[in-house]
């Protein structure tokens, strides 16, 4: 058994966890007061296109969710269908790639660019 | 006169249940109604048994799907209807009837490095360790166990994955991380560490639930991790 690997996984499992719990909350609740006025999607893209703390803010939810998610994927691989070893660790860093790429894309989508 | 309808397993991995009557009696325990069944109606149904006081651990079996302690069960806490169910305890291999072969749950003590090591010789003076220590307030909340393998039996990780240590040697391991005399620390986190150890749990509280010592392998496993943690976080593992 690997302790070492497994406990830092578990390690930024926790820790992708926090800074997710943080990031839903702020996430919903900029959502629900966002919407209140009736924006539409021109009128949302005005307000974020260029907005420097947002994309920080965003690309920081991408990330932990990009950590995070492949680390619980990877007990229930193992444990739902036995798959273990390095193929399904291979299979996951790529997995965490996508989530991290098409994320990043969203975001840049929707906070790139010039005001 | 009141009779208790007992389906018992019979057979190994593969068998069926069999009916039996059993006379009903005040404070009659699941094990009183196994031992009638192999004494008055049926000398070969195999069973294990020890104290009858639940002090030994070995009558543990599964009593309408949960894993109990057959001895300290009794029939009018569990019968439903005026029936109950008895088979072996799960995720172990059946011998025969309600026996279980405990190889793999004590081996996996021995994996879990289950045993103190001390550094100390005769020669020594008494290790002095105040009962108001933290550590040592740790290892008493998980020390009473006396390996009955209930928890294993109601652990769903032991069933998703046959590898894992299970709570029972976690929990004795994380007592043996609070013995200060203990000498084998690293060592032992090693062993623990990993997908087949105290990282597997999910803390669904299975065996904290069924515990018939009221102890918490889950407290010891969660110690385990921070254990770990600390210990990864400064390059000692």
């Amino acid at each position: 058994m690997s302790a070492r690997r497994e406990t830092l996984l578990w390690l930024a499992q926790r820790a992708s966890a926090a800074v997710l719990a943080l990031c839903v909350l702020v996430h919903l609740a900029t959502i629900i007061i966002a919407v209140q006025g009736g924006l539409s999607a021109a009128e949302i893209l005005q307000r974020t296109r260029g907005n420097v703390l947002g994309l920080v803010f965003y690309a920081t939810f991408v990330a932990a969710a990009a950590v995070h998610a492949p680390i619980g994927l990877r007990a229930t691989l193992g444990e739902w269908l036995g798959w273990r070893g390095a193929s399904r660790d291979v299979a996951l860093v790529l997995f965490a790639l996508a989530l991290a790429v098409l994320g990043l894309r969203a975001v840049m989508g929707v906070f790139g660019g010039a005001a | 006169m009141e009779l208790l309808r007992a389906k018992v397993w019979r057979g190994a991995e593969q068998g069926a249940f069999q009916s039996f009557e059993v006379p009903r009696q005040a404070s009659q325990t699941v094990l009183d109604v196994v031992t009638h069944i192999q004494r008055h109606l049926d000398p070969s149904l195999a069973y294990r048994y020890a104290c009858r006081v639940g002090m030994c651990g070995s009558c543990a079996m599964t009593v309408n799907g949960v894993a109990r302690w057959t001895c300290r069960t009794h029939v009018d806490a569990v019968a439903v209807g005026g029936a109950i169910e008895i088979a072996p305890l799960g995720h172990l291999p059946v011998i025969r009837d309600l026996v279980t072969d405990m190889s793999q749950f004590f081996d996996k003590w021995a994996r879990a490095r289950g045993r103190f090591s001390g550094s100390r010789t005769r020669h020594d003076d008494f290790a002095r360790i105040a009962p108001e220590e933290p550590e040592r307030r740790q290892a008493d909340a998980g020390i009473e166990c006396i390996g009955c393998g209930v928890c294993y039996a109601s652990c769903d990780l032991v069933s998703w994955n046959p590898d894992y240590l299970g709570p029972a040697a976690l929990n004795r391991a994380w007592t043996l991380n609070c013995d200060a005399r203990d000498v084998d620390q690293l060592e032992r986190l090693r062993a623990v560490g990993g997908d087949a150890g105290c990282h597997a749990c999910h803390a669904q509280m299975g065996c904290t639930e069924r515990c018939p010592k009221k102890i918490s392998p889950t407290a010891g496993i969660a110690g385990l991790k921070r254990a770990l943690a600390r210990a990864a976080l400064k390059g000692a593992l």
